[in-house]
């Protein structure tokens, strides 16, 4: 059997003058060597995160990954380390980010924190009055009988985040927030972690309530001012931050406000 | 005796020279041994006052350290989330059933609080545990055995030193009937021979002090070794083999179809020990993980040491090229549409011969790990890209992207075929059956 198949082989190459270069002349390779250009730069680092987290929210084969760029610094370092330690659970992300150490992803948090982000246009808000009243309600003010503070209050009197640690609201797509607040509600998003304000939020909201804030926020249109410097974002007062679990960071990092 | 004794003050001298003379062994790292030792004098302030001990717990994290004893002993994202280290919770998935490693942290309830020097000499030299009882070789003291009693004091005294971390794991998950330990004295007198490694007398101190960090500590024969199903390595000594409950395949150490190092120079498997890379191979896995951990700290003469005992390994099986697919009409098409996705997706790092950039991406031309008969790894390292290990000499490593969500099983079956079939590679084609088992696969 064995013999056979050798044989044949050897019938096909004498058969077939030049085939054993066949693979030579697959299709536009060319005759050169051309250097690789990967320039020491974060630029290059990060490629692995790039290829999904583009300049704009895309839709992918297995899950949402949504924009990082202009997010703030100490946000997106605190998301990297709990995607990498598991506490955010999404194994991809895990994956790629095992062993790397705290250092190196502050420094690919800044890198992202500093590129310019580009926010996509507001998306039409199909809500009737009174939902967009209660929207507005809860955005503003929250439902204090329920322990539900305003949005404002801790992502800022524009919603565009607050340094280092809280993200902007505006500029996100509906669906995107509504997933979160969907992971926050049965505890898929963050575990382990104490307070977890977020978590506490969307468990009091009613799933339309959570619904109408999403749709909202994705009909705000970002003001001009802060599209073109993302950084002047607020910084969170003293007692609203031991309150908010984006801030807690386990011992030996830095507290907030002092990454540079 | 006589020997053991021979080899207990070969041991000791070796690690009492280690000790005397850390900075004469540094070219790499401006004083690896000192940097080592910052931390932990730190820690031990009471000790200060006690050179004796301090010495005996620098020199403790050091092996700790090159045993990597961490790496098992600490909980990852994979186990749940991140543990605190030394705390136990890693899971390991066997054929016998699911291992969930302890706390050696010295809390008193949950960790090793409680034992004396004895109890861990017993655990590492007899494989028993505090009781007596038989250890399961998930642990692998076949390899730490061959431990001297002086180097397993200093790691016990390193361990005690930590800060106690109360910590309770969940408890093992060992299959019928294997959880009936009794089992285990049958396992051991077929397949554990205990005792510290004794030094070959035709070899050079370098080359033994090598085979004692390979095949003791540094346990490398639990990974590169083929085990049977009942967790045995038949005489197999680091011939290669998967690695139990994961998709990762921890290539021969001498085989030139693998990974052997026989036709290295000594600096270039140094390098790749202590950084991961090298001009001909970079580590990725399981082994970047050992890298940035474990074998990067090692003092330079450590490092040198097994590499004169790597490259002086015997030549294994297999010994011959992979094969290449017969070039049919079919074959020829799969690999220009591979070649077709590598443009769209690959070329930009890897370049257009598979030439990749040094330090930066590595080569696919010529690499070993690409055309290994099992495709296992690189079908992973599409799937799930990741970063070069992250150590002293590369702390910004770069990076490759994952291909799980971008490509579909097929194309990547397609474009792993091309890669393992151009510029001169030679391997078997890869099936979309193949990536898909990986992606179904455990961690």
């Amino acid at each position: 059997m064995v013999k056979k198949s050798v044989l044949f082989f050897f019938v096909v190459l004498a058969a077939v003058p030049g085939l054993a270069l066949a693979r030579s002349d697959l299709p536009d390779i060319p005759s050169a060597i051309i250097p690789v250009n990967a320039p020491d730069t974060m630029a290059e680092r990060v490629k692995a995160c790039t290829v999904c987290h583009g300049p704009e929210d895309k839709e992918g084969r297995d899950a949402y990954y949504p924009r990082i760029a202009g997010k703030p610094e100490g946000y997106l370092f605190n998301q990297l380390r709990n995607f990498r330690d598991g506490k955010r659970h999404y194994r991809p992300m895990a994956l790629l980010l095992e062993d790397l150490p705290d250092r190196y992803l502050r420094e690919m948090a800044a890198y992202f924190s500093s590129l310019r982000q580009a926010f996509p246009p507001p998306e039409p808000m199909n809500l009737s009055s009174s939902e967009i009243r209660l929207a507005r309600r809860l955005i503003t003010q929250g439902d204090p009988a329920r322990k539900i503070p305003g949005c404002v209050e801790c992502h800022g009197k524009d919603l565009m985040g607050t340094a280092p640690y809280i993200p902007g609201l505006l500029g996100l797509p509906r669906v995107y927030i509504i997933a979160q607040f969907g992971n926050w509600q049965n505890g898929g998003l963050m575990r382990g972690q104490t307070p977890d304000c977020m978590s506490e939020i969307a468990k009091q909201l009613s799933t339309d309530e959570a619904g109408m804030i999403a749709a909202w926020l994705a009909a705000q249109p970002v003001p001009e001012a802060l599209m073109k410097r993302p950084d002047t974002v607020a910084t969170l007062p003293e007692k609203l931050s031991r309150r908010c679990s984006s801030i807690l960071l386990p011992s030996g990092t830095l507290p907030p406000g002092t990454i540079q | 005796m006589k020997r053991t004794v021979i080899a207990s003050l070969a041991g000791a001298a070796i690690s009492l020279a280690i000790w005397l003379a850390p900075e004469g062994r540094s070219s790499i790292h401006a004083r690896p041994s000192q940097a080592l030792m910052a931390p932990v004098v730190e820690e031990q302030a009471d000790t200060a006052a006690q050179p004796a001990l301090a010495g005996l717990v620098s020199r403790g994290a050091y092996l700790a350290r090159a045993g990597n004893c961490m790496g098992c002993h600490t909980a990852r994202a994979g186990d749940g989330a991140a543990g605190r280290p030394y705390a136990g919770g890693h899971i390991l998935a066997t054929s016998i059933g699911t291992f969930v490693t302890p706390n050696i942290t010295p809390d008193t309830e949950t960790g090793i609080g409680g034992w004396s020097e004895e109890d861990f000499w017993q655990a590492l030299n007899a494989g028993k545990s505090r009781n007596g009882a038989p250890l399961y070789p998930a642990f692998p003291y076949t390899d730490y055995t061959k431990v001297t009693r002086e180097d397993a004091n200093a790691i016990f005294a390193y361990l005690q030193s930590l800060p106690p971390v109360v910590q309770h794991n969940a408890p093992n998950r060992i299959d019928f009937p294997f959880n009936f330990r009794p089992l285990l004295y049958i396992w051991r007198a077929l397949y554990f021979t205990q005792g510290v490694y004794r030094p070959a007398s035709g070899e050079s101190d370098e080359w033994n002090r090598g085979a004692y960090l390979v095949q003791g500590l540094g346990h490398c024969n639990a990974c590169h070794t083929t085990r049977n199903p009942l967790g045995a390595s038949q005489g197999n000594v680091l011939g290669g083999g998967q690695i139990m409950g994961s998709n990762w395949y921890a290539p021969s150490l001498t085989s030139f179809q693998e990974v052997s190092t026989a036709d290295w120079t000594i600096p270039e498997i140094m390098r790749l020990l202590k950084t991961g890379l090298s001009s001909r191979a970079v580590t990725t896995g399981p082994m970047a993980s050992v890298i940035s951990d474990s074998l990067q700290h090692l003092t330079d003469a450590d490092a040198r040491a097994m590499a004169v005992y790597l490259k002086s390994l015997p030549p294994g099986a297999p010994y011959s090229r992979g094969a290449a697919p017969a070039l049919t009409e079919e074959v020829d098409k799969q690999l220009r549409r591979g070649g077709e996705i590598y443009e769209t997706h690959c070329l930009d790092c890897h370049g257009n011969f598979g030439q990749g950039q040094p330090g930066v991406y590595p080569a696919l031309a010529g690499n070993r790990g690409i055309t290994l008969a099992s495709p296992i790894n690189a079908i992973r390292s599409i799937l799930n890209g990741g970063y070069a290990p992250v150590t002293a000499s590369n702390p910004r490593p770069y990076g490759m992207p994952p291909f799980a969500q971008i490509l579909p099983d097929e194309e990547i079956a397609l474009v792993l075929s091309y890669i393992r079939n151009a510029w001169g590679n030679r391997g078997s084609m890869v099936t979309a059956v193949q990536v898909d088992r990986s992606r179904k696969g455990a961690q």
